[in-house]
């Protein structure tokens, strides 16, 4: 699973701390289905009309969850992990930044043996508009998402915000919205997201939120040289400056390896439409599914509502 | 985080027992001349976190204790890849049979530990990975199941090593243990190398913290080296921020690596040049404040985009951050708002309120605007 569903029940590791509360209220409101938290020190209390559990086996022995979502600091992420996916979550949001590389490594092995899928780390969460969402999204904001058919993948929360409210203002409603992650190690990949938004019968076409850095908008273009569904990409990082990180520890650039020319070409020669600012998403959008249509019969709203 | 050399050689190779030259710290000449007197034929060895070293001339042979104190003379206040040369050490001269390569390192790539290990030392490891990449011997390992004696072997098997080996086999197996204990992101001994006498001893080293584990490394937090920082990306470094200084004049302040990257990918867009690199993302969302005064210090600012499209950051607590500093600093560069995203009711309410300035709708029209301000 890469796109949330209304029907996914949701545990929240770290549910009473300050941004776990924040957030799960954000998440109920949308109708995200919150069934357990976790904290040690707190279990068996109810914390904003959610059972709280010592830890998620504890919570999966009660009430069984589909995905976790981690509010958690870096130096105990590795650990409440472990914790999910021991326990059987099948899906982990990990939104923690700046988690120790070795206990990235550690959680992502964890997850290869069990079974299990990572969201991130560093991720901003998975949105589904109209359904709910999971993470620290505004997916409660009308402004910024509404149902349709357009998918959104980001490695980044604010530049995710961005496309998705772009596509709203010009009535371009979204399927899902995929929060990858900022980490240069993360457990689904822009390919990943992808596949998953390709196979999604509510998606009629896609827009990646790329940056530079790392190899996975070169790996994404292999798989759309093989799709129907349009695909139309905005790669941030074109002015920044060689060699120097910024911000995310995915987007540094070194030599040729990783950067915007190195991934638009990859992109374009797969046919995807790359975009020069992210006010150009609605309209690149709306015109590759006219001609779709034109071609292959109607998909999707966004081509009715630009049409 | 980088170490210098003497630092890693002390701090990290020493007390796991891997065998270093005797050596000396020393800041000036005349105590670079003592520290030959005592120590003999040397090396004198830029102190500077940069692989450069050589190739610029900061590292030369003394075979007295008074060319020592010509070479370090030399050396002292040079200027390595823009690290200005304070300290030297002075290195015991090695009697260099071979020289080997090992280190380990995070492949990011395949998401596991890597051990590397070549007999041909002293070079670039890059250069020979590409000219011999038979010469180079690569082992990837998995995070729970460790680096024995037998891995180790494994690696070193059909490299003709002799009686070495061992030792050899040892030196890898103390680097990953190195590499587990102490985060590593990096553990490097370039060359290794195996002296007349046949004992093995590490020549040189770079040893880099992973940066998301200082929390848990807090003896070597301090024994960092000096990063290449400007004053002010300094100062943002103190409170916790990433500053890049750039060199046009639109200054750029939002939230969120790639929103801000965007945010200049724009200005450039529009014929503009941007001004700096500042987040203020995830938890930095609350530093504002802290953060309009790093972007407004710097002198060629003419115009300023403040650009919130808010996530987990929310957009009326930067806002307010931002409020406060321009009622405090009063700068007189033009400011062009977009704001949009989580709380953003509030913070557009406030930013009309309190500075009488209305946010554009679109990010793309206040980059317009900041841009032909700035000309």
């Amino acid at each position: 699973m890469i796109i949330f569903r209304k029907q996914h029940r949701v545990l929240v590791q770290g549910i009473t701390g300050k941004q776990g509360t924040f957030w799960t209220e954000k998440m109920i409101d949308c109708g995200t289905n919150v069934v357990a938290g976790v904290n040690p020190k707190r279990a068996g209390d109810l914390h904003v009309g959610v059972p709280v559990f010592a830890s998620a086996g504890q919570a999966m022995a009660n009430v069984p969850c589909d995905v976790a979502v981690m509010f958690i600091p870096p130096s105990m992420a590795k650990d409440a992990a472990i914790d999910a996916i021991e326990a059987g979550v099948k899906v982990l949001v990990c939104l923690t930044e700046h988690i120790p590389a070795q206990d990235v490594m550690a959680m992502h092995l964890a997850a290869r043996r069990k079974g299990a899928r990572i969201i991130g780390p560093n991720t901003a969460g998975l949105v589904t508009p109209g359904e709910g969402f999971v993470g620290i999204m505004p997916g409660h904001n009308p402004n910024v998402f509404r149902p349709g058919s357009i998918g959104v993948i980001s490695r980044s929360g604010s530049l995710g915000t961005l496309v998705a409210l772009n596509l709203t203002r010009a009535g371009i409603g979204q399927s899902a919205f995929i929060g990858i992650g900022g980490d240069p190690m993360i457990g689904t990949t822009t390919r990943d997201a992808l596949q998953a938004l390709d196979e999604d019968e509510r998606t009629s076409a896609v827009v990646v939120g790329g940056e530079i850095g790392g190899a996975m908008e070169e790996q994404a273009a292999e798989y759309a040289a093989g799709m129907r569904k349009p695909v139309i990409a905005f790669i941030a990082g074109r002015a920044s400056p060689p060699g120097k990180k910024m911000g995310h520890a995915g987007a540094i650039v070194t030599d040729n390896a990783g950067s915007y020319t190195s991934k638009r070409t990859a992109l374009e020669e797969a046919g995807v439409i790359v975009v020069e600012t992210p006010c150009e998403i609605p309209d690149a959008v709306s015109d590759r599914l006219i001609d779709l249509a034109e071609t292959h019969g109607p998909v999707g709203d966004a081509a009715r509502a630009h049409g | 985080m980088n170490f210098e050399e003497h630092t890693a050689k002390s701090l990290i190779l020493g007390p796991a027992g891997i065998p270093v030259p005797r050596g000396a710290l020393v800041a000036t000449a005349t105590d670079a001349k003592n520290a030959a007197t005592d120590i003999g034929p040397c090396v004198v060895k830029a102190q500077v976190p940069t692989g450069k070293r050589g190739k610029a001339g900061g590292i030369r042979k003394a075979d007295t204790a008074a060319d020592a104190e010509i070479v370090a003379q030399a050396i002292l206040g040079m200027s390595i890849d823009g690290f200005v040369v304070e300290k030297v050490l002075i290195e015991e001269r090695a009697d260099i049979a071979r020289e080997f390569y090992a280190a380990v390192l995070t492949d990011f790539v395949a998401g596991r530990p890597l051990v590397l290990f070549s007999t041909e030392g002293g070079m670039d490891i890059e250069e020979v990975a590409a000219r011999r990449p038979d010469a180079v011997r690569r082992r990837r390992v998995e995070i729970d199941e460790g680096f024995g004696d037998s891995e180790a072997r494994a690696m070193l098997a059909g490299l003709d090593l002799g009686d070495v080996e061992k030792a050899i086999a040892a030196v890898l197996r103390s680097l990953y243990t190195i590499y587990r204990e102490r985060d590593a992101e990096l553990i490097e001994i370039n060359p290794l190398a195996l002296l007349g006498d046949g004992r093995i001893v590490a020549l040189d080293c770079k040893f880099t913290l992973d940066d998301s584990a200082v929390f848990r490394q807090t003896d070597l937090a301090g024994a960092g080296a000096r990063e290449k920082l400007t004053a002010l990306e300094r100062r943002g470094a103190e409170n916790g921020l990433k500053f890049i200084e750039l060199d046009g004049n639109v200054g750029v302040l939002a939230n969120g690596a790639g929103l801000t990257m965007t945010t200049m990918d724009v200005i450039s867009h529009f014929g503009g040049r941007p001004a700096n690199f500042l987040e203020i993302g995830g938890e930095a969302y609350t530093k504002a404040e802290i953060a309009l005064g790093l972007v407004l210090s710097g002198a060629r600012v003419k115009s300023l985009v403040i650009n919130f499209c808010g996530a987990f950051a929310r957009t009326d607590v930067m806002a307010e951050g931002v409020v406060k500093a321009w009622e405090k600093l009063k700068p007189q560069v033009p400011v062009f708002f977009s704001i949009h995203g989580t709380g953003e009711d509030a913070a557009v309410k406030l930013v009309r309120e309190r500075l009488g300035i209305e946010p554009f709708d679109f990010m793309e029209d206040a980059v317009k605007a900041a841009v032909e301000a700035a000309r």
